[in-house]
């Protein structure tokens, strides 16, 4: 089912608008992950599609149709909330029937079905305990079977996974994913963690204080962000900036000069201070790159297949990998270097991104000064 | 929730010195609690030898076992010149007392408990604030005006009006605790509800409602138990032989203090215990028991 959202405003109270002026169109089948720090407003976006929060303004189609009034009931969704939810005084197959009841479906029709939804997510050794004599991991698994047991024409997952220990996360993330894509079923998760987001979903929608920022493919939002606010929420290790400033075509970075090519800048020359993101990933230790940087190092973490080295810049901190057989001694200086062409620049004060989307990598080359 | 037993593993040989040792503070808690009930605990032993002796010799030494004082159970008992109503009567009338009660103050508290936890209504604040002040109210203090009220409305000497008094004096602190009850449901899991078919008020019965069992028992119970041992209003309100409650049977053996029948009184008063501690010994389980939550907290 095509969710979209036109111009939505709720507030709860008369000060600020919790959700302002947004709009958001998701596509049939499509898994959307809504992305951003508590308090921006993506649960409350997720409760208005589900019904229970009505917008203040703005409309609510659901394949084409104004649904702002509809009652939750008649929506035909599934969700997943971040506590689960059971029925804590009914069994775990009662929990996974409760909404086909309520459809009037047949006793022994809805009793199958309910059986077959547990096999789908493991649980059908598990039919007659009560929730309380159940896992977190499993309680999550009959969430997951109670939201599509009815085969909703939505799905909906508010932080499904904030309450699993991290390789449980990346159990249920697969499981997600498979059962989605077995069923075809329009999608959104709502979540802080990026990392599920990215590795999930098939465009994600930063937001931040009721708005969204970008709204596109986790690669795209990888590569391109649009904001200073995308750039450090996506990536783990989060990018790494260091202050500049841009004038005209040149860019002043620590006690370096580098001049980049005006077609590969979205920006109208006067002197700007920036934010100068570099991915870890694209810093390499060693002189070979464009921008060279000398810093101290602070802090090795060991990740098995490689090093995250902390070193300090000045004030600024920069994290980059390290091949794991190369031994970094604290309190050493280094150097590292990166290409022209993996750097991003932010307004400092805007925050907006000064690159043009458009340039691709084989162009950047040769604009390299 | 198991805990780690690491003492067993550490601990050393333990000698009965130490043993007692340990013991020591339990004893002198023990001892301490013990002593100060003992006089209410004496009390009631003393109501019950007194109930199946034939006097208490200098007041409290039981001399001779006898019947005569459960007399009242399948005789009618003469006291005082008159004969009092049927002690079967009052516990009836007892009984639909206290059951009414139970009845409307659970179904009106409940309603009313749920608005005042979950709906946003102009005044909600305020009405919660004066709702405990107006249990406060000394039920003596408006004698003069309920009666009035029930005169006009026809309900002076039926136990109906004084059901309905005892409950509009009761509804607000029920409904207080009942809200503290729906305050622990999670709007997660009525919202799951919503989202899962079901209108609000079929949620409100098959979600909300079972979760709270535990407090419905809880003021059920207490609601129960101040009915059986409303006497005031009662023997304001009620006058007819025929409307007699429990509590009033028992004012009326010790009205005249030179013609109390100390047996009797024991036995009737053990009688009118008796409901009670059943009642008791059934629900103290559902006061016990309380699980609500669908999941892990958050």
């Amino acid at each position: 089912m095509k969710i979209e959202l036109k111009n939505i405003c709720k507030s709860f109270n008369k000060k600020s608008n919790t959700i302002d002026h947004m709009s958001l169109t998701i596509e049939d089948g499509e898994f959307v992950a809504l992305l951003g720090p508590s308090g921006c407003g993506k649960s409350t976006t997720m409760l208005m599609i589900a019904g229970i929060y009505k917008p203040d303004s703005g409309e609510i189609y659901f394949d084409g149709q104004l649904v702002n009034d509809l009652e939750p009931k008649d929506r035909n969704i599934g969700m997943v909330f971040q506590s689960y939810a059971l029925y804590p005084h009914m069994t775990v197959l009662e929990n996974i029937a409760f909404p086909l009841k309520q459809q009037k479906v047949p006793k022994e029709e809805r009793i199958e079905r309910a059986k077959q939804a547990a096999e789908m997510v493991q649980l059908g050794h598990l039919l007659d305990r009560k929730p309380s004599e159940l896992s977190g991991g499993q309680q999550q698994r009959v969430a997951l079977a109670r939201a599509i047991v009815k085969k909703p024409k939505v799905l909906l997952l508010d932080e499904p996974m904030s309450n699993l220990d991290a390789r449980l996360k990346i159990e249920m993330r697969e499981e997600i994913s498979r059962i989605q894509k077995e069923l075809g079923i329009t999608t959104i998760l709502v979540t802080h963690d990026q990392e599920e987001a990215m590795t999930m979903a098939d465009r994600i929608a930063v937001m931040r204080d009721g708005k969204i920022i970008q709204y596109s493919t986790p690669m795209e939002l990888y590569n391109h962000p649009k904001d200073y606010f995308v750039a450090q929420f996506i990536g783990t290790p989060p990018m790494n900036f260091l202050k500049g400033k841009l004038s005209n075509n040149q860019l002043r970075l620590r006690n370096m000069t580098i001049e980049l090519d005006r077609k590969w800048l979205d920006f109208d020359g006067e002197e700007t201070d920036v934010h100068v993101g570099i991915r870890p990933h694209d810093l390499k230790l060693g002189n070979n790159g464009d921008i060279r940087i000398r810093g101290i190092v602070h802090m090795v973490e060991p990740i098995g297949h490689s090093q995250i080295v902390n070193v300090k810049v000045g004030n600024e901190q920069v994290r980059f990998f390290v091949e794991p057989n190369i031994k970094m001694e604290y309190g050493r200086e280094v150097e590292i270097s990166a290409d022209i062409s993996a750097i991003h620049l932010f307004d400092k004060a805007t925050g907006r991104s000064l690159k043009k989307d458009s340039v691709n990598q084989g162009q950047i080359e040769e604009l390299v000064s | 929730m198991e805990v780690t037993s690491y003492r067993s593993e550490t601990a050393p040989v333990m000698t009965s010195v130490s043993k007692w040792k340990k013991r020591i503070p339990f004893i002198i808690a023990y001892g301490v609690l013990g002593l100060t009930t003992l006089p209410i605990i004496l009390m009631y032993l003393w109501l019950l030898l007194s109930s199946f002796s034939e006097q208490m010799k200098y007041g409290f030494i039981p001399v001779r076992f006898t019947l005569e004082n459960w007399k009242f159970l399948w005789t009618s008992v003469e006291h005082g010149g008159s004969e009092l109503p049927s002690i079967w009567t009052a516990t009836w009338n007892s009984f639909v007392f206290s059951g009414t009660l139970t009845i409307l103050e659970v179904i009106i508290g409940v309603m009313a408990g749920y608005a005042l936890s979950r709906l946003e209504f102009p005044g909600r604040q305020a009405l919660m604030k004066t709702t405990l002040l107006l249990h406060a109210f000394p039920s003596i203090a408006l004698l003069i005006a309920v009666y009035y009220i029930l005169n006009f409305m026809g309900l002076f000497d039926s136990l109906w009006g004084v059901v309905l008094v005892k409950t509009a004096l009761q509804i607000p602190m029920t409904a207080w605790i009942v809200k503290g009850f729906f305050d622990d449901v999670p709007w997660d899991v009525e919202w799951a509800g919503l989202i899962d078919g079901c209108s609000r008020l079929k949620v409100w019965f098959t979600i909300v409602l079972p979760l709270i069992k535990p407090g419905i028992a809880a003021v059920s119970i207490f609601s129960f138990l101040s009915g059986w041992s409303e006497f005031l209003l009662l023997y304001t309100f009620i006058l007819s032989d025929e409307n007699v409650t429990l509590a009033s049977y028992l004012q009326r053996l010790i009205s005249d203090p030179n013609l109390v029948n100390y047996g009797l009184l024991s036995a009737v008063s053990l009688f009118y215990m008796l409901p009670v501690l059943l009642f008791f010994i059934f629900t103290q389980k559902s006061l016990m028991q309380v699980s609500v939550g669908g999941g892990k907290r958050v």
